[in-house]
């Protein structure tokens, strides 16, 4: 579904802030791979799914989308077969819009947004519907400005805006990271029961290595630009933080002990 | 003078006299407060072109009734004209990466030559009531408040549906949340260029209904337009919002920056009446408009505040 080959990315390069962000990194996600995705800080990892999503141009290699090759396409022209949340919970909604004005711009992602009314009826009875699945009473404050949610409610509707039209993938940025553990671990079970119930092909990024043992069918981890392990199957449902943590010193060497407080962070 | 000759002066039946050609006024300048209603809060930017496009406006109806035109005719060719600078000033904005306050200002810079070359190098062009059918004037202020307030009420419409589609709701959330906007598929630069070619439109049509409203056009007369605007919007903004409080949808919010422009020309109406010298009108516009953009920040300020930090008595908790 995703292939992305040799991919290359360098910030401010000729500088003395030059950082090598990607390096030859190549990874390929099967239709329905739901990969959970750690790594220090700096290893890459929102770098890689910005370079998906098209944040900017990567300086080397392909992006090939369901079998597409969007190197060369700008970010919202991509956006139409990628769903994204963020670790901000502000960035993933309008604030000043309402909760059905938001799904509605979700509902047109990467469409030709016509002189249409936005929101019509049966466009409302569908939204209705959709929230309630998120079982957080969001379907009675469909009129509510999204800036009155909290961020727990935000990030649900920012991830039912994400799925809502069976994008080909769906980038998970930390989505959890700023939101208190009960209503992490909430989001985390909403997320688990979308990407399972439209079978799609997920990236997740997170800090917390028990979330990404415990999720997903398939574990990365990043290290300086590059991936260092990719786990899956039978392996992945055994694995344990203690595993991971000698794997991570197997192959990254004496960095271990710098970052293993950097990845054991919230666990 | 002492104050109490002073006082017997004020005549108020003069004041009432000039209360019609107020409202006039108001509801003219009320267009192009929904001109800058749409970049200063649709879009959350600051537009400066508008002191040129009202001006702009004004200049191309003007000659074209002038050279024979129909005045419903002049006052569309106003608007494209208004539409096309707003139009420039989004492309130097979007595509050349200017700025959006300096490409303002670049247009309108640009636009005192285009002006006054389209007045035919003339700093001001008469047009006279008597010779030509206009849409409006201050000899018919009742006609020219029922004119104007028509207009607005049908662009106010227009445009609550216009916001309300796919389209205007994409060029809401740009404005609200750009980052969004992209990971969303939305072209945020169209949509800038859009919603700028929009606001300069109607702000030309503003400019092109005073000229006929005043009996010319002048160079100068959109000095200062964009403060103007602003205040009609902060007033209207905050008289709505202390009438109906939850209860001002978008509708009303928009409504309310076309009456911020009438509640503006009453203000100045007073003054001219209290025979203030009307050379301060521009301080005192401006200094309305530092107070009522300073009000909520320094609410703000007054609820949180190192000063008064410890000193809120017992804990509420």
């Amino acid at each position: 579904m995703l292939k992305l080959e040799h991919i290359s990315k360098t910030f401010n390069a000729g500088t003395v802030n030059e950082k090598r962000a990607l390096c030859d990194l190549s990874l390929h996600l099967r239709p329905g791979d739901y990969v959970t995705v750690i790594g220090s800080n700096g290893a890459g990892k929102s770098t890689m799914l910005n370079a998906v999503a098209g944040v900017w141009p990567v300086d080397a290699g392909r992006i090939l989308l369901d079998g597409e090759d969007v190197t060369g396409k700008s970010e919202h022209r991509r956006a139409g077969n990628i769903g994204r949340v963020f670790q901000d919970p502000m960035m993933g909604t309008a604030a000043d819009m309402w909760v059905e004005e938001n799904l509605d711009l979700a509902l047109l992602r990467g469409e030709k947004r016509g002189l249409r009314w936005a929101v019509t009826k049966s466009d409302r009875a569908f939204f209705r519907e959709q929230l309630a699945t998120l079982g957080l009473g969001l379907e009675d404050r469909m009129t509510t400005k999204v800036g009155m949610l909290s961020g727990g409610q935000r990030q649900a509707l920012t991830l039912l805006m994400a799925s809502m039209k069976k994008p080909k993938l769906l980038l998970l940025d930390e989505h959890t990271a700023a939101l208190d553990p009960a209503t992490a671990k909430k989001v985390l079970e909403i997320t688990d029961r979308i990407v399972e119930e439209n079978r799609l092909t997920t990236l997740m990024i997170t800090h917390n290595m028990k979330d990404a043992i415990r999720h997903g069918n398939r574990l990365i981890m990043m290290n300086q630009g590059k991936i260092i392990l990719d786990i899956e199957g039978e392996e992945k449902k055994n694995l344990t933080k203690q595993m991971l943590m000698e794997m991570f010193q197997k192959v990254a060497g004496s960095t271990i002990d710098t970052d293993e407080a950097l990845l054991t962070r919230n666990s | 003078m002492s104050a109490a000759s002073y006082f017997s002066s004020l005549s108020l039946l003069k004041l009432a006299k000039s209360v019609p050609g107020g409202v006039a006024q108001g509801l003219i300048w009320g267009l192009m407060a929904l001109g800058v209603y749409i970049t200063f809060r649709i879009l959350d930017a600051a537009d400066l072109t508008v002191d040129g496009s009202f001006t702009l406006g004004g200049a191309v109806a003007v000659m074209m009734i002038l050279g024979g035109c129909p005045a419903w005719l002049a006052v569309l060719c106003a608007v494209l004209a208004g539409m096309l600078a707003g139009f420039v000033t989004g492309v130097l904005h979007v595509k050349l990466g200017i700025p959006i306050i300096l490409a303002g200002i670049l247009t309108q810079f640009s636009l005192y030559s285009i002006n006054l070359r389209i007045m035919g190098m003339a700093a001001n062009k008469a047009l006279s009531v008597d010779k030509y059918e206009l849409l409006l004037s201050s000899r018919a202020i009742p006609s020219a408040i029922l004119t104007s307030f028509a207009i607005a009420f049908v662009l106010v419409s227009v445009f609550y549906w216009y916001f309300g589609t796919e389209r205007g709701c994409a060029i809401r959330c740009t404005g609200n949340n750009p980052a969004l906007a992209r990971a969303l598929g939305i072209n945020i630069g169209l949509m800038k260029i859009i919603a700028l070619s929009l606001s300069n439109g109607l702000v030309a049509l503003s400019g092109a209904l005073m000229s006929q409203f005043q009996g010319f056009a002048d160079i100068n007369m959109g000095r200062g337009a964009i403060v103007i605007g602003l205040a009609a919007v902060i007033i209207g903004e905050a008289v709505g919002r202390g009438l109906l409080g939850k209860r001002l949808n978008f509708y009303g919010r928009m409504s309310f920056a076309v009456l911020g422009g009438v509640m503006y020309y009453l203000v100045v109406v007073v003054v001219l009446w209290l025979r203030l010298n009307s050379n301060d009108l521009k301080l005192i516009t401006a200094i309305i408009v530092a107070l009522f953009l300073a009000a909520p920040y320094l609410r703000e300020k007054r609820k949180v505040s190192f000063r008064r930090g410890g000193k809120e008595g017992a804990a509420s908790c």
